[in-house]
């Protein structure tokens, strides 16, 4: 992958694009870490995201209505007390069982890598440890939703 | 009367912190008794002779790394310090000898000479079986004090088999939700041999209560118990985010639980002013001192508007800070913290009493600062940190395991951290002298300069309406999702050098053996809270829970003795918790962005 681009290229990529991103952010659980999404949060609007943000202490109910409610492409969730494994096939069998497969979902927090096949094969992808590049997060963001929602196949940026 | 409508805290004089800034400001312009008027004009022109020839012109040859140098919370710093920088410093005045007023030196007379810091590693994973067995190994590798870390939904203030509770039983600290839990986690360790330090906030008066319980069992009395509840709930708005209620609930169960100890406990720290999740949620070294000193401030006026004397109450007051990576920045901050502290408490609450003027604080170092790549870098940082928070005198320390970006430490990188501690301790000599970096011209200026930048900072929240009214505008919550937005671009661009992260990075990372809680911890649990339901007097449970729920309606009883009462009943934490949620309700922060 190429690196080193700063956030206004990025802003061009988005704003290029013919529909705007809309991101969930969440934190399920009872996870108060909430540095990272606030930072994340700031940066994906930088780059003509629209955010929404379910503050802390969601529940997997809300967080996946609030996603239906707002028409969302993507919920972005995060986890820092290892609670991942519960949480997060939890957002993904209640987007099952509420008929709302087609919103992507990422992940990110403290996630052992052993974990990581897991979730992907699930479809969280990402799950991004603290200290990843912020850029690395945007790129992944961009590549899924151009492909799985925008369906494009030749888009090199 | 409901909390709403009473009055916990009086009014106290405004304007206070503006007088301090212009003193501040006047006494820079003066020149200390130290040194000689003519001596600090020559050496003032001399170092700007120096800039102009020799400095200036050496960088235009070969220029600096950086165009501009600046401290980790972006004070800007010039090359090098001289006496003039430090010409208005009085050393009596300011300074003085260690266990003197102001005690910038450090709180005691003889500091590490005496008493070494304690080693206390915060721990806690698991069953209370699990954690006993965790604390035991410490102890036998020289830990000298406990600190217990608490599950998330302990934290909160509900039990292990509550809806809300799924997936994280256990899975961050130690799950508690009755005394039976606590019995078990303190099983063979006798608590009037040890000092016990417990992170506990929001539901913290229920396990304090459950520790006493447990004390009373051991047959020791309240009068000899050691420790630290951390209590501490402004920072949790601020910072943490870990509250059951509106704030004026705590604070009011905060007020009850002071005159409790004051009279009954008087060895216990009923508060650990916590600037540690300040920073680590994103504060620069200015505001963790500046927002936790403010936060001390906001309990010290409450106590006295309960008509406690604050010569006893502020005798139990204990700080907790954060240690980071500008080794400095961190000494200065921790001077200049002892200073605030005494002088605000003799000036401006009339404190009188010397032991109730001393910043005890204990330290850890920053988990923020620690990396999953490469990890065993975190050893170095964490050594460093240490190192700082030794020479900035803390009290206790807590260094952080190397894994501790990936997991809960595994007991070999819990034991690295141990040593780390002890070869500071053992083999250094820094235990020899005191506060050794007293005098540096940089220290000396940098420790003054966040003084000022501290009073800067409780003057505007002062004008917001004291910490309770600005946290619930949430300007420190603000100022710190700023600075760390800041950061991270930072980063990011790398203006920050990460070792590890934006630089030197390895192409591959090794994968590490993580440490994994127990996946029976939930089921154990919360079959053994089911047996306590069962196998208690519900009859009594419910009379005590009766007299837990007249406490809440009513602010002129104290509730520590009801809550004592229940869970010596063996009535559970989300029992008694959730009689005040059912009374006041839950407590939505403000849109910080």
């Amino acid at each position: 992958m190429e690196v080193g681009k700063s956030l206004i290229y990025y802003r061009e990529i988005v704003n290029s694009l013919p529909k705007k991103i809309k991101i969930l952010v969440a934190k399920p659980g009872l996870d108060a870490h909430d540095r990272g999404v606030h930072v994340l949060i700031r940066v994906f609007r930088d780059v003509g995201m629209e955010v929404i943000y379910s503050g802390i202490l969601a529940s997997v109910d809300q967080i996946v209505q609030t996603a239906i409610d707002e028409d969302v492409d993507i919920i972005a969730l995060s986890s820092m007390n290892g609670a991942h494994m519960v949480h997060f096939p939890a957002v993904i069998e209640k987007l099952k069982s509420k008929g709302a497969t087609d919103i992507l979902v990422i992940g990110g927090g403290i996630i052992p890598e052993e974990d990581k096949p897991k979730l992907e094969a699930i479809g969280v992808t990402g799950n991004f440890n603290p200290g990843t590049p912020l850029e690395v997060i945007i790129r992944h963001i961009i590549e899924r939703f151009v492909k799985e929602k925008l369906k494009l196949k030749d888009f090199n940026f | 009367m409901l909390i709403r409508e009473y009055k916990l805290f009086k009014e106290f004089p405004k304007g206070y912190w503006k007088i301090k800034l212009k003193e501040i400001y006047e006494k820079r312009e003066r020149i200390s008794k130290l040194y000689n008027e003519e001596e600090i004009k020559r050496i003032k022109n001399e170092e700007e002779k120096w800039r102009k020839e020799i400095y200036e012109p050496w960088i235009k040859k070969s220029s600096e790394r950086k165009s501009k140098f600046e401290t980790a919370s972006g004070i800007e710093l010039k090359p090098v310090y001289t006496p003039y920088d430090v010409k208005h410093i009085d050393y009596l005045e300011d300074l003085n000898f260690p266990g003197c007023f102001p005690f910038t030196r450090g709180v005691y007379p003889s500091m590490y000479r005496g008493k070494l810091w304690t080693i206390r590693q915060f721990s806690g994973f698991g069953t209370p079986e699990d954690t006993n067995k965790r604390l035991k190994f410490l102890l036998e590798h020289g830990e000298t004090g406990l600190s217990i870390a608490f599950d998330m939904p302990t934290l909160y203030g509900y039990d292990c088999d509550s809806p809300i509770a799924f997936g994280e039983v256990g899975k961050m600290g130690v799950s508690i939700s009755t005394l039976k839990d606590m019995e078990i986690l303190f099983k063979d360790i006798p608590l009037d041999q040890i000092t016990t330090s417990m992170t506990i906030n929001a539901p913290a008066v229920v396990i304090f209560a459950m520790y006493l319980a447990l004390a009373e069992k051991q047959g020791i009395p309240f009068d000899k118990l050691g420790g630290t509840i951390q209590n501490d709930i402004l920072k949790e708005y601020i910072a943490q985010k870990e509250w059951a209620y509106p704030p004026e609930v705590h604070l009011r169960i905060i007020r009850d639980i002071m005159e409790f100890c004051t009279k009954h406990v008087p060895k216990w720290n009923y508060i650990s002013v916590s600037g540690y999740h300040i920073r680590e949620a994103g504060a620069n070294a200015i505001q963790e001192l500046a927002f936790t000193l403010m936060d001390g401030f906001t309990y010290v006026e409450l106590g006295i508007s309960a008509g406690l004397d604050p010569n006893e109450f502020a005798q139990r007051i204990s700080f907790f800070f954060n240690s980071t990576m500008d080794f400095f920045e961190e000494i200065a901050k921790f001077r200049a913290a002892r200073r605030i502290w005494s002088k605000v408490l003799k000036e401006r609450y009339g404190v009188t009493n010397p032991r109730a003027l001393l910043l005890r604080f204990h330290t850890q170092t920053s988990g923020v600062s620690l990396t999953w790549q490469q990890p065993l870098n975190n050893i170095i940082r964490t050594t460093i940190e240490a190192l700082a928070a030794v020479l900035g005198g803390t009290q206790s320390l807590h260094t952080n395991a190397y894994d501790e970006a990936l997991c809960l430490p595994t007991e070999e990188a819990a034991l690295v951290a141990v040593r780390t501690q002890q070869i500071i301790a053992y083999e250094t000599n820094v235990d020899a002298v005191i506060d050794p970096l007293a005098g540096s011209y940089y220290v000396e200026w940098l420790t003054d300069r966040l003084e000022e930048e501290a009073y800067k900072y409780f003057d505007k929240i002062e004008e917001l309406g004291g910490m309770v009214e600005a946290i619930k505008k949430g300007y420190p919550q603000r100022e710190i999702i700023e600075n760390s937005y800041k950061q991270a671009l930072k980063v990011e661009n790398k203006e920050l050098i990460i070792v590890g992260v934006n630089e030197f990075i390895n192409k591959e990372e090794k994968v590490m053996k993580i440490f994994r809680t127990d996946p029976n911890v939930e089921e154990i649990q919360k079959q053994r809270i089911e047996e306590v339901k069962r196998s208690r007097d519900n009859k009594k449970v419910k009379e005590a829970l009766e007299e837990v729920r007249r406490a809440f309606l009513d602010p002129s009883i104290n509730i520590v003795y009801p809550i004592l009462k229940a869970v010596k009943a063996y009535a559970t934490l989300q029992e008694i918790m959730d009689i005040g949620r059912e009374i006041y309700g839950g407590w939505k922060e403000p849109d910080l962005l």
